[in-house]
């Protein structure tokens, strides 16, 4: 069967914050997980390093949202999609950060995971009320967070896939005899 | 016609579909590097789907991340960490065979690092798209090939289509002006500039390294320097192809041959930005400057010339990663006791690298107590450093010499250190427990690393340059 997404709308949780910089795929899930052949069960892996008594994640908390939020740069190091696999798994629908790495942003929003930026002075007033709801529109490009509303950019083609609960490979394989006839035009 | 940029020359060539607003462009692929980590997932899911690989002509694989680098068993078989280790390698075996993918695996000459395997071999052209399931395909880039890491998913996009959906990126030119001083090389320079711009200093962009300091450089320099782009956030890292690059492939095995060579020279000349053509971002900066440099933190921006002080923290980041490596601000971190040192990867684990490591060494023994790895970065530079003596130096210094893979970098292969241990590396992160839980990771060229080793402290290379009287 193949990988299954999920249409995407609304999103409406309490946030998960983890308040730090920089947050790299080797703290989302370490490499020495990577061994795996398959996509499952990622999710008890996800944060392992900074689980425990004094750890940044606790995961009974953060089981209750479906909207992890972090500072800037989130997801930067390694293009292991096992880092969005491991957090949409875990139950999130959406990560938002004023910055989000490049490859991680692509691989999360290919899992129907929504990785959205959001402006610095959302993400401020988000980590100073973590306990404030937030509601994402997906179709209006909206976000609705401790008293702020903010639009948020999405390419337009990852948006329709999100809505759709769609991946871009169907579209890819659709335009296989233009690709074909790329290939005998500079062959 | 427009001045254009090297990015957008490359581009351009590849683009099957146009991108709209509606949808990205449809982006050619040349050439796939695969390995064992990153592709399983998107064999199945071709399959789950019916799906058959486009081009696997155009497909290569090699296993280098969850392999061994001790010597095959008395038996013969491998010492993987893990059965899911080995399940991992035999899966990648298994999909190559029925797909028919050319697999530089176990028993092949070339099999090796990825990134060090493909520039080795030629498939690594000029003017030429290259992905990989890997960060580090930006390497590739040192030759003037967009070249950039992508997910699983895509993975399968390529095997499925040859093609991948791409938006256009920014272009940012950094003018490397200035030449490397002795004891400093190309590692230093890319540490420098990343602390410079930080590690989200080129989001969203693909560098064009130009400049007096990026032309010296040799072609295993320009890998370690697009190496390391990713660690600035960049998508991908280009040098336009010059005469150094011209006579590195002229030798190598899957590069146009003779006459095929000759007129794919003249095409690869066009590849360069013209004179007028405008970036979106353009910095400076000055080589002449460095010293040696290693990080202190636990990012590659966090790092400092190792002759100057670990500065005072300027944000709760880096009070952390201070915390996390157990150095003090307000003195050099310079003479702090290393408890392992790591010669290799795809950033630093070729024979130029391996021969800085061995100039530091000939004569010299690794400190007691200190435990050093020398990973080759291939089978071939792996032969080539055997045929000048390199191991013996190096076994002769009290060094591991180790059959070649990605080993310590991510320490995914049974290779690591252990909690609060600290670990000099050649490798390109320093992330919080990327070389095993708990375990500090200090970044530096392979001369630093091979002072540090023989000092058993993070130690200046300079100390010990041929001719010194210091060592």
């Amino acid at each position: 069967m193949p990988h299954k997404l999920e249409p995407i709308s609304t999103i409406v949780s309490t946030p998960y914050v983890l308040d730090a910089p920089n947050i790299d795929t080797d703290q989302i899930i370490p490499a020495r997980f990577l061994t795996t052949t398959s996509r499952d069960g990622m999710g008890e892996l996800l944060f392992n390093d900074w689980r425990g008594e004094d750890g940044a994640f606790t995961p009974a908390l953060a089981a209750q949202s479906k909207i992890l939020v972090a500072a800037e740069n989130f997801g930067c190091g390694s293009s292991r999609e096992h880092a969005a696999w491991a957090i949409s798994d875990f139950g999130f629908r959406a990560v938002l950060s004023p910055l989000l790495a490049d490859i991680f942003r692509a691989n999360a929003l290919k899992n129907g995971l929504l990785a959205v930026e959001i402006v610095p002075s959302v993400y401020d007033a988000i980590a100073a009320q973590p306990d404030a709801q937030i509601e994402i529109d997906l179709e209006s490009q909206t976000i609705k967070a401790a008293g702020q509303e903010a639009q948020f950019d999405i390419d337009p083609f990852a948006r329709r896939c999100l809505l759709d609960g769609v991946d871009a490979m169907g579209f890819l394989t659709s335009r296989i005899s233009d690709i074909e006839a790329f290939e005998k035009a500079r062959a | 016609m427009a001045s254009t940029t090297l990015y957008e020359k490359i581009w351009s060539r590849h683009t099957v579909i146009e991108e709209t607003a509606e949808h990205p462009a449809v982006l050619y692929i040349d050439r796939h590097l695969i390995h064992e980590v990153t592709t399983p997932q998107a064999f199945a899911e071709l399959e789950a789907r019916g799906l058959s690989v486009h081009r696997p002509d155009l497909t290569t694989a090699t296993c280098d991340h969850s392999t061994p680098t001790l010597p095959r068993r008395a038996d013969g078989s491998y010492p993987y960490a893990t059965d899911a280790a080995r399940n991992q390698v035999e899966t990648l075996e298994a999909n190559c065979a029925r797909h028919g993918i050319e697999l530089f695996g176990w028993g092949s000459d070339h099999r090796g690092v990825v990134h060090v395997m493909g520039p080795e071999l030629g498939l690594t052209l000029p003017g030429s798209t290259i992905v990989c399931g890997d960060s580090h395909t930006a390497t590739h880039g040192a030759f003037g090939a967009l070249a950039f890491g992508i997910g699983t998913s895509e993975v399968g996009h390529v095997l499925a289509t040859q093609c991948l959906l791409q938006r256009r990126s920014k272009t940012m030119a950094v003018e490397i002006e200035g030449l490397l001083q002795p004891g400093v090389t190309a590692k230093d320079l890319i540490l420098g500039l990343i602390a410079e711009i930080g590690v989200g200093g080129g989001s969203g962009c693909v560098i064009e390294y130009r400049g007096e300091a990026v032309r010296a450089l040799s072609m295993e320099g320009r890998m370690t320097v697009c190496n390391m782009s990713i660690e600035a956030g960049a998508r991908a890292g280009l040098i336009a192809p010059d005469d150094v690059t011209f006579d590195w492939l002229a030798k190598r095995p899957r590069a146009p041959q003779g006459e095929a060579f000759e007129r794919a020279r003249e095409d690869w000349r066009t590849l360069r930005s013209d004179d007028e053509a405008s970036f979106d971002k353009t910095i400076s900066f000055d080589a002449g400057r460095l010293s040696p440099r290693i990080t202190w933190g636990s990012d590659p921006a966090m790092g400092a010339g190792i002759d100057a002080a670990v500065p005072p923290p300027a944000n709760a980041a880096a009070r952390d990663a201070l915390d996390y490596m157990q150095l003090a601000p307000g003195k050099p971190a310079a003479g702090t006791p290393v408890n392992a040192v790591f010669v290799g990867s795809c950033t630093n684990g070729r024979l130029s690298d391996l021969m800085d490591a061995a100039r530091v060494l000939r004569g010299r023994r690794v400190a007691d107590g200190v435990r050093m790895l020398v990973v080759p970065g291939s089978e071939q530079v792996k032969r080539e450093a055997e045929a000048l003596g390199l191991h013996e130096i190096f076994l002769a210094a009290g060094a591991q010499w180790r059959e070649p893979g990605c080993s310590m970098c991510l320490a995914m292969n049974g290779d690591g250190g252990q909690p609060g241990e600290l670990v000099v590396s050649t490798s390109n992160r320093n992330f919080k427990g990327r070389q095993g839980p708990g375990v500090r990771t200090v970044l530096a060229s392979p001369m630093t690393a091979a002072a540090s080793a023989v000092a058993g402290a993070i130690a200046d290379p300079r100390i010990y340059a041929e001719g010194s009287d210091a060592a």
